[in-house]
């Protein structure tokens, strides 16, 4: 497969601030990758290199196998990008702009945008100023859905929709996939990445931390055990891969390294199991970790 | 404190709440621009003296001047009529009008700054979540161009005090007085749009038509007595007649006039919801038809473009009109038809005073130009042409098109200023379009300096506006204050031929043009590099 995406080395500074140091991204063609990190990570930045708007100061950053900066009008013929926060023009209606967006990328497919504009439940003819954030997004939304391209750079483009939209977006993205195109999805919401990402790349102050699939990204993280034993739990303590042991008589909490669970559970029926929950680690609890890893220099990004 | 005294006391002033804080947050902001505005303003007024006494240094030369402002009425349509021959009193005349219409402006840009515009941006939004009155952003706005008009009015009484305390007084707190007068009409228009820059766009028309009025009122008596004078605030200022017998109650006009307007807006404001005006947002169509950047570009830039037209051709109009009046002049006095004769016939007198008109129309283009150059900046710091230029359109393109509106729009306005003189004047329609047209080389200068700044350096963008705000004073004000040539011949418009009437001389126009070309596509290769800004 070849690659969407292809970033490596990714170097940029605003002034004396890293906004990153070292990115690498690979994203596959047909996927839909999810890109993620805190506030200040430099996701919007990574994103704004790929559509060459900013250059990048080292590193190597291919978009459809072009070279975003020097091609950019090429790559950006065969992308839809959407912001977190779209900005429309004031006495321009939404249905122009987004036909005017279609016109400016690879065209647009009627059709799709008349049953886009049904199904997010939009009215085309507000003007700018009038729309809320959640309309304006879905400006932005509609046009991308609608525009014949093959990449689609979508940044946090959710934040302003309700659950309901959350889900027609949802909706949408999976057809794109099912169409053979490729997403590069930066949200916060981690149940829509967890519903959509085949893959997915965490960030951290401007270097990725972590890259793979959900599934490999979980067997890296603890799963909870919490357990009523027959008789007394011991060596329990000395296993390892074994976090936040806690002992109340016959019951057990614990945390344990994924690919250390065998040998808890074999640990654990000796004393002999009355009852057992286990529950697999959360996104949440995933992406936390890698959040608040050195959380006092990540905060100092962030505030940037 | 009792919940009851709490209620009566946040009864009362609870519109106002946190006008204090918002105040003190409206100067810390315009810490640069109001002092600027203020400074310059008051300079050109004290500077005037000086000049003057150079200017008409014997009583002869001041017999002469009211001789001719008397008999005039296309001189007195441009800088009014004199009242008294004192150097505060030619100061006043000289000024005054001017100095007046600088602090329109500088009291119309603050209140749209701290009104419509926070609203626009959404900004005041979050403001009017905390302890802050419905009505408190406006009184703020006012407040803030009352303390810049109130110091400027200080600076001028107290710089002229030594031509005469009462006339200083007059002086000073009649230019005060037109700013507060359009400050207040600011603050009406600022509640009937959404848009500031419409809210600015039609106070500045209002601004022009004041100005066109009091013109046409003093071309038609000699002593600010016509009704079109009284009808314009910038008359008024004339009317109270600082240094020639002060009619205090005149300074009762600008009081009740911002009054009036003030308690108008204050209803509105009081009235509307926040972000919306009176004036409603028609839908627009489902689906369209931009297609390109250059289309777009058109269709945000093609407002403003219109209203520049419109205005341009009215002035030429109204100029032209006053052209016959201003040979008059030589039929009346027998030492200046001499000069003239000497000069080039009859004809002499009305083509510098056709050249001089166009000439200020051309430095009033320099500011379409530039506002329409830094559309681009506009729309870079919006956030509004990052998605743009994530499309299939390149810098260049996007620039492109809006660079056409600003580079072809200077050519549009300066040729219906043209047609303007035609319509009205109708005699010498060749050479009068022609003085237009090349005008139009030192005004892509400016286009260029400001394509420069926003490439090139584009946190700088806005001081393109300082270079147009040069360019007009050195060419309004330069040449009557003795500044050395060297400044003078900073601006392009100091290098233009004398048209009509001089000859046309090609090379400072091919320089000139050649110059804007180097300018703008130093900027350009500076945007094709850069990083955009959000």
């Amino acid at each position: 497969m070849t690659k969407a995406i292809s970033v490596s080395g990714l170097h940029k500074s605003f002034g004396r601030t890293h906004a990153l140091d070292g990115l690498d991204l690979e994203v596959e063609t047909g996927e839909v990758h999810g890109f993620l990190g805190p506030n200040g990570a430099g996701k919007s930045t990574t994103i704004r290199v790929l559509l060459g708007l900013l250059r990048a100061d080292a590193g190597a950053a291919q978009v459809l196998g072009r070279d975003p900066w020097k091609d950019a009008v090429e790559v950006h013929r065969r992308i839809a990008y959407v912001p977190g926060d779209v900005t429309l023009w004031r006495n321009l209606s939404g249905g122009e702009v987004i036909d005017l967006y279609g016109r400016l990328r690879g065209g647009l497919d009627a059709a799709r945008r008349a049953e886009l504009i049904e199904r997010f439940e939009l009215d085309p003819t507000k003007k700018g100023r009038t729309y809320s954030k959640g309309n304006r997004q879905k400006v932005a939304l509609v046009a991308a859905f609608a525009s014949d391209v093959d990449l689609l750079i979508l940044d946090e483009p959710t934040s302003g929709l309700d659950p309901l939209m959350e889900e027609v977006f949802q909706r949408c993205v999976e057809e794109e996939r099912e169409r053979g195109r490729t997403v590069l999805l930066s949200s916060h919401i981690l149940s829509e990445v967890e519903e959509l990402c085949d893959r997915v790349s965490i960030i951290r102050k401007g270097q990725t931390v972590e890259s793979g699939s959900l599934a490999d990204l979980r067997h890296l993280t603890r799963t909870s055990v919490s357990a009523e034993l027959a008789g007394a739990p011991n060596g329990l303590a000395h296993l390892p891969g074994v976090h936040d042991l806690d002992v109340q008589g016959k019951r057990v909490r614990l945390q344990v390294d994924t690919d250390k669970l065998d040998a808890v559970l074999r640990q654990l029926s000796e004393s002999g199991v009355r009852s057992l929950t286990s529950t697999p680690p959360t996104l949440e609890e995933l992406f936390l970790r890698h959040y608040q890893e050195e959380a006092p220099q990540g905060a100092e990004v962030a505030s940037r | 404190m009792t919940a009851a005294s709490f209620a009566v006391r946040s009864g009362g002033t609870r519109q106002l709440a946190g006008t204090a804080t918002l105040l003190r947050f409206a100067l810390r902001r315009d810490r640069v621009m109001i002092p600027v505005w203020v400074a310059v303003d008051a300079l050109m007024v004290l500077s005037m003296p000086n000049t003057l006494k150079g200017l008409y240094g014997t009583q002869a030369q001041r017999d002469d001047l009211l001789h001719q402002m008397t008999t005039n009425s296309s001189l007195r349509a441009l800088v009014g009529p004199v009242f008294d021959d004192s150097l505060g009193a030619l100061t006043a005349w000289r000024v005054g009008v001017y100095a007046g219409a600088l602090a329109a402006v500088m009291s119309l840009l603050v209140v749209v700054r701290h009104t419509r515009d926070e609203e626009e941006s959404g900004r005041q939004e979050l403001v009017s979540s905390g302890m802050v009155g419905r009505r408190a952003p406006l009184t703020a706005g006012l407040l803030a161009a009352a303390v810049a008009n109130g110091v400027l009015a200080l600076l001028v009484a107290g710089g002229m005090a030594s031509h005469g305390g009462t006339g200083a007084v007059a002086l000073g707190l009649g230019i005060a007085g037109v700013g507060m007068v359009f400050a207040t009409m600011t603050a009406i228009v600022a509640q009937l749009t959404e848009s500031a820059r419409l809210a600015r766009g039609l106070t500045a028309a209002v601004l022009g038509a004041a100005f066109v009025l009091r013109a046409a009122g003093d071309s038609a008596t000699d002593d600010g007595s016509s009704v079109l004078t009284w009808l314009s605030p910038i008359g008024w200022l004339e009317n109270l007649r600082p240094y020639a017998g002060e009619r205090w109650w005149v300074l009762l006009l600008f009081v009740a006039a911002a009054l009036i307007q003030g308690a108008i807006a204050y209803e509105l404001a009081g009235r509307r919801d926040l972000g919306m005006s009176f004036l409603p947002t028609r839908p627009g169509p489902a689906t369209g038809s931009l297609g390109t950047a250059g289309a777009l570009a058109w269709r945000l830039q093609r407002g403003g473009v219109l209203g520049w037209s419109v205005g341009f051709f009215l002035a030429g109009v109204v100029y032209g009109g006053l052209t016959d009046g201003a040979a008059d002049l030589v039929g009346d006095n027998d030492n200046a038809r001499e000069i003239f004769e000497r000069m080039g016939g009859k004809s002499g007198i009305t083509d510098s005073f056709l050249a001089s008109m166009v000439g200020m129309l051309g430095l009033v283009a320099a500011l379409y130009v530039v506002a329409s150059v830094l559309r681009l900046h506009g729309e870079e710091t919006s956030g509004r042409a990052e998605p743009l230029l994530a499309n299939a359109v390149s810098r260049m393109r996007w620039a492109a098109g809006h660079l056409t509106v600003a580079f072809g729009g200077s050519v549009l306005i300066m040729l219906l200023a043209g047609l303007g003189f035609a319509a009205s004047y109708g005699k010498e329609v060749g050479p009068v379009m022609g003085a237009c047209l090349v005008q139009v080389a030192a005004i892509w200068v400016i286009g260029g300096a400001a394509v420069l700044l926003y490439g090139v350096a584009p946190r700088l963008a806005p001081a393109a506006w300082g270079v147009a705000g040069a360019v007009l004073l050195i060419g309004w004000v330069g040449p009557a204050l003795d500044v050395p040539q060297a400044v003078l011949d900073v601006s392009p418009f100091g290098h233009l031929p004398k048209l009509p009437g001089g000859s046309m001389q090609w090379p400072p126009v091919l320089v000139l043009l050649a110059l804007a070309v180097v300018l703008t596509a130093a900027g350009l290769a500076g945007l094709r590099r850069r990083d955009m800004t959000t």
